[in-house]
């Protein structure tokens, strides 16, 4: 059906989508519910590989088994909008909007996962961070659709920290999620609204202790009406610091 | 199961009403509804009864101005402008007038009457003709079958817009162009400045302003514009009543004031422009001025049809006034004692494009510009200018809240400086009845500063907590930024003033109306009218307690606000109306018995009643001319303790405490949700918000982007009342809405610079200046 | 397009168009005005509905995605005349003031304690945080989720 309507706006939680239809933003010729798919819901494991369905809602990543097996996800989810959000907001919507401000996108991004693309052509997987392409661009062709994230859980201790003007319902000024990976002897770390799409950074174990600058020579934040660039760096050295401190003590 | 939505919610209760459909007729005949409150028990004073409408809310009954619906009705809409000062050329309705469903596209030319109003002034256009000056001032409305139909159509209109240069910087707007050069404030018994764009000035000279002390603190503060972001919308229906008048269902302040500017524009009588008020959700002064009324009134008796017009969240924004963003000078000189010398103040307002109630904001910030606090000298010069920015006008507090942000700021600074403890220091310069003002007016009746002072001093803040918490009781939140890291924890102390009731000569009064009868044989009832506007504070449950007490029967009811059936009540603001209706609904009780005995029937009695006369101020002095400017005075004192993150410069409140100064407590249930919703108000404009401008457009006109406190920015608050009564005010209550917003601010941004050491000299506060960025 | 929604546990159609909200279709369609809205973009929660059995800002549910779906709106949370108890305990806390927030807090009350019987005050405000009041300050709101959960 995506290959019959390639410019239908997808719709499944709604909770981007709904404000541009609200809004008048976007008035589209069509409009594709993939509300009834059903296995684009829940998430499953085989093989120690996490399969999330697009339809994933951060309510469930919040909790349970795959709160701990993507303990950065759940500790991302919490912070997004408010519990009515959570309810139906969903990882495949946080990646087909692409925002780089996304809370999920960080997270996802230092467990090295990837996104599973399917059209009438096939099914094809990349890594999220190709699949990123520009702000609020992604590599998603005209007649796909995201079904799946799917990702081997690190195991790695991980954190996710979102600096907001208020304690809840915020849409981040920045936000960062590090993975200590003793296992592989890096450490993975990704940030958000910082720069036209998700960044990530990667460095070795032994030079953990110089995060804070790697993350702030990569970002590349603006001025808006939610921060200055100035402290956007300044916040994410802050966060990166006491990241890695967090994730070495665990 | 289809409902239809009703004007007007009576206090509390499922609708008992008939929409009468009248064949093919369009107009719909809407009737009154009457309503009884036999649920409640007799109230008394000090009683904390439970509010009567409070079931229809639970339920979603109740009635809001958003819900209204007539049969036949008509959607309209407004074109604004998406300039923020151009001329208008020309405007072509023609593709708009074809579009689907549409019925009307009016322009300036089609108001029938005078083309402008204002609350005090009447400079604002119903529709912009030859010029637009703020972004968002309405050009062109629409009146369709629906909204859709209304907004589609409105994109239709093809205005041909020619930039002017605007005029954005406050402290240069005396230099440019004049955005009225009719001058419409002149020659008010102000002073005459006659520079360009100046709204008022006013000068306050009191004693010998130049006397040096041992000591002298300066600042430059700033208070950034903020949002009453009152949650139900502008929104309301207008009926024409098929004989060339209208009623007009709307959530407002003050009906009265809203028909006596409606009337003029429509070129009809004051009677045959009838206004009831609708369900309204929330004010906080931002609907004094006039929103869809004029609109919807023009659409309807255009349309013969009823109109029903509902802003969405950013046309809100965009559409009413806000708090005036000040910029504020100060310098105090006190002995080493710690008695103060002499206070000096500068205050610009920047008004916006049009006046609203600036003039009387800005008097308010004089007059209260040294605080709750005794001094001799006092020199205090304000001006509010006009601009092309967002229009300003009545947010709770009035003025009041820059000025003590300001004053107790610089309160803060002297204690450090004379090394004196910041509660001492108010203790000792604490005002008292007998005192006198920086505007000469001594005080006459209740104002108990020093008792409140010492009630929130002894208010004892909770112990630190330990570590590890979870991240909701940290800074940052659920954003999970610290796990006690960088957490420094910072107490503040602020005490406000504000004054209660209209002041400056204005004649203010409330009309109620009484009309007693046997509803059982030998059981008294009564009916009770009054133009007071339930805003959501609970006075229409004063009236009933009011009644109920005077009258002694259950059997109250209290009716639909209109201006149909009584006279003005006046607004619900300046923390008045609990006071004022009291005040007349007493009377007309009293007089009402009286009545009766002397006619052994039934009666119906409307009286007026009238607080103690005020006088203006002498222009050049800023002096009172009579005895007193301002009729009564309410205080508040507050403590807060706060943790800050300071590598993050994020805030975490943790505990509020708060004395206030009450006069009397009529319903305490009541006044602690008052100082619990006002102290919020505070917070927001501490910590969050601030309308934001580009070049006089509103860059964040969304509750994405404004952002407003949630339940996890609020920390328990315990507030104590202190009851000192109020002799001039009926059982000696005092409005309690507002001094607990005029404090707060203050109060949070003292506990920051305690924790951060900042100077934290604007608010709301960013996180760039605790860090210091 | 035509849809049908079973609402406060009665089977319902409406007309809709097919780009509106479910809030639109409560209010506009169904007769529903219980639900607010005042922001339409899932900032303020004054629209919480359950939407099978979870809350949702039902200005975020397209209309056309609530076909064969269940909601649940304030409206449908008492019996009859009856108040369901999270009402009562909102009445009796002085926890409505203008009362524009009321419903969404209601439901989301309602939901909260369906599912955590005993919240901690913790527990209610993050809860709640996804519900705006300007009037209140939630403190009262907060005291009349405790009494509801005492109550029960």
């Amino acid at each position: 059906m995506r290959a019959e309507h390639p410019a239908a706006l997808v719709i499944r939680g709604g909770t981007d989508v709904m404000v541009e239809l609200n809004f008048d933003r976007s008035r589209p010729d069509a409009i594709l519910d993939l509300g009834e798919v059903g296995e684009l819901g829940g998430w499953s494991r085989e093989d120690g590989v996490l399969r999330l369905g697009a339809g994933l809602t951060y309510a469930a990543a919040e909790t349970g088994e795959l709160a701990a097996a993507l303990p950065a996800l759940a500790e991302a989810s919490r912070t997004v909008g408010s519990p009515q959000i959570r309810n139906r907001g969903t990882i495949g919507g946080n990646l087909g909007t692409a925002s780089p401000a996304g809370d999920a996108l960080p997270p996802l991004l230092v467990e090295e996962a990837d996104v599973e693309l399917a059209s009438v052509r096939g099914v094809r997987r990349l890594p999220v961070r190709e699949f990123l392409v520009g702000p609020k661009r992604s590599a998603l062709a005209e007649d796909e659709l995201i079904v799946a994230v799917v990702v081997r859980p690190s195991g790695a201790p991980q954190t996710f920290m979102k600096v907001g003007p208020r304690n809840a319902m915020v849409i981040s000024v920045c936000s960062l999620a590090v993975a200590v990976d003793r296992e592989r002897g890096e450490v993975r770390a990704s940030f958000g609204s910082a720069g036209p799409v998700t960044g990530f950074v990667r460095v070795s174990l032994d030079a953990a202790r110089g995060l804070p600058g790697v993350v702030m020579e990569a970002s590349s934040p603006i001025d808006d009406v939610r921060g200055t660039a100035a402290y956007r760096r300044h916040a994410l050295g802050v966060l990166a610091r006491r990241a890695v401190e967090r994730c070495l003590a665990a | 199961m289809r409902r239809r939505g009703h004007p007007m919610p009576p206090p509390g209760f499922s609708l008992a009403r008939n929409l009468s459909h009248v064949g093919e007729e369009t107009v719909p005949e809407v009737q009154e509804v009457t309503v009884t409150t036999t649920t409640l028990e007799r109230g008394r004073v000090g009683e904390s009864t439970p509010r009567s409408d409070a079931i229809p809310k639970v339920k979603g009954e109740f009635v809001f101005s958003n819900d209204l619906e007539a049969p036949g009705m008509l959607w309209g809409h407004t074109l604004r402008s998406p300039h923020v000062h151009a001329e208008i050329r020309s405007i072509d309705i023609s593709a708009a007038l074809s579009a689907q469903g549409v019925h009307a596209v009016l322009v300036s030319g089609d108001v029938p009457g005078g083309e402008t109003y204002g609350l005090e002034f009447s400079d604002q256009p119903v529709l912009a003709s030859d010029r637009v000056r703020y972004f968002g001032e309405p050009v062109a409305i629409v009146g369709a079958e629906s909204a859709e139909d209304a907004r589609r159509a409105a994109e239709l209109i093809r205005v041909d817009y020619a930039p002017l240069e605007p005029v954005l910087d406050p402290e240069r707007a005396t230099e440019q162009e004049s955005l009225h050069h009719d001058r419409p404030t002149a020659g008010h018994g102000y002073v005459d400045d006659a520079r360009p764009n100046v709204v008022r000035s006013i000068v306050i000279r009191h004693g010998h302003p130049d006397t040096e002390g041992d000591v002298s603190v300066s600042g430059v503060y700033e208070v950034a514009s903020q949002d009453q972001a009152f949650l139900g919308t502008e929104s309301g229906l207008a009926v024409p009543d098929g004989e060339g008048g209208v009623d007009i269902y709307v959530a407002t302040q003050w009906l009265h004031v809203d028909r006596d500017q409606i009337a003029p524009c429509l070129a009809l009588r004051p009677e045959q422009v009838r206004v009831h008020l609708a369900g309204v959700g929330g004010a906080f002064g931002g609907r004094e001025d006039l929103s869809i009324q004029i609109h919807a009134a023009l659409l309807a008796l255009h349309t013969g049809r009823p109109v029903k017009m509902a802003y969405g969240r950013e046309e809100s924004f965009t559409g009413h006034v806000h708090r005036h963003p000040a910029k504020i000078w100060a310098e105090h000189r006190a002995t080493r004692t710690g008695r103060l010398v002499s206070v000096r103040v500068r205050i610009l307002l920047d008004g916006g494009a049009y006046a609203s109630s600036s003039a009387a904001v800005l008097a308010n910030a004089c007059c209260f510009a040294a605080g709750p606090y005794r001094v001799d000298n006092v020199l205090i010069e304000g001006t509010c200018v006009y601009t092309n920015n967002p229009p300003c006008g009545a947010m709770r507090g009035f003025g009041a809240v820059q000025g003590c942000f300001a004053y107790e700021a610089q309160m803060d600074r002297l204690a450090t400086a004379l090394d004196i403890d910041p509660i001492e220091l108010r203790l000792l310069n604490a005002l008292e009845p007998g005192d006198t003002l920086p505007t000469g007016q001594r005080i006459a009746g209740s104002l108990p500063v020093a008792e409140v002072i010492r009630r929130c001093a002894e208010l004892a803040p909770p112990e630190p907590e330990e570590l590890p918490r979870d991240p909701i009781r940290l800074p940052g939140g659920t954003g999970n930024t610290t796990r006690g890291e960088g957490v420094r924890r910072g107490t503040g102390f602020a005490v406000g003033i504000k004054n209660i009731c209209f002041s400056e000569g204005f004649d203010d009064y409330t009309s109620a109306r009484v009309r007693l009868f046997e509803r059982m044989p030998g059981v008294l009832a009564a009916e009770v009218q009054c133009a007071a506007t339930e805003v959501g504070q609970g006075v229409t449950d004063v009236i009933a307690q009011v009644a109920r007490m005077e009258l002694e029967t259950d059997d109250v009811v209290v009716t639909v606000p209109t201006t149909a059936r009584v006279g003005s009540a006046g607004s619900t603001s300046a923390s008045r109306m609990t006071w004022m209706a009291a005040g007349a609904v007493r009377l007309a009780c009293r007089d009402a018995l009286k009545e009766r005995v002397r006619t052994g029937g039934d009666v119906d009695v409307e009286r007026v009643y009238r607080h103690p006369p005020t006088s203006p101020l002498d222009p050049e002095t800023g002096q009172v001319l009579g005895e007193r400017s301002h009729v009564a005075f309410a205080c508040a004192a507050m403590k807060v303790v706060a943790e800050v993150d300071v590598d993050l410069g994020l805030t975490r409140l943790v505990w509020i405490g708060i004395a206030q100064d009450v006069g009397r407590a009529l319903n305490p249930l009541a006044i602690h949700g008052q100082i619990e919703g006002g102290t919020t108000q505070g917070i927001g404009l501490a910590l969050m918000e601030e309308i934001q401008t580009k070049g006089g457009l509103i860059t964040n006109a969304s509750f994405t982007d404004y952002l407003i406190p949630t339940t996890l920015d609020v920390p328990p608050i315990d507030a104590v009342l202190v009851e000192d009564p109020e002799p001039d005010a009926p059982y000696g209550i005092k409005g309690v809405g507002e001094p607990p917003t005029v404090v707060s601010t203050a109060a949070i941004v003292s506990a920051l610079r305690d924790a951060t050491g900042r100077e934290l000299a604007r608010v709301p506060v960013r996180p760039d200046d605790i860090i210091g960025l | 397009m035509r849809i049908d929604v079973r609402v406060n546990g009665e089977q319902l159609a409406a007309d809709i168009w097919p780009g509106e909200s479910l809030l639109f279709t409560l209010r506009e369609r169904l007769g529903l005005s219980g639900s607010k809205n005042a922001c339409e973009q899932g900032e303020c929660g004054s629209c919480s509905v359950l939407f099978d059995g979870r809350l949702v800002c039902s200005c975020l549910v397209l209309a056309a995605q609530a076909d064969g779906h269940d909601v649940v709106t304030v409206e449908g949370l008492g019996e009859g005349d009856a108040l369901h108890p999270v009402q009562q305990s909102f009445v009796d806390a002085g926890a409505v003031q203008c009362g524009f927030c009321t419903p969404g807090f209601v439901v989301a009350t309602a939901d909260l304690l369906a599912r955590n019987p005993s919240p901690s005050e913790d527990e209610i405000r993050e809860a709640l945080s996804g519900n705006l009041c300007r009037c209140t300050g939630y403190q009262k709101i907060v005291e009349a989720v405790k009494m509801a959960a005492e109550r029960a």
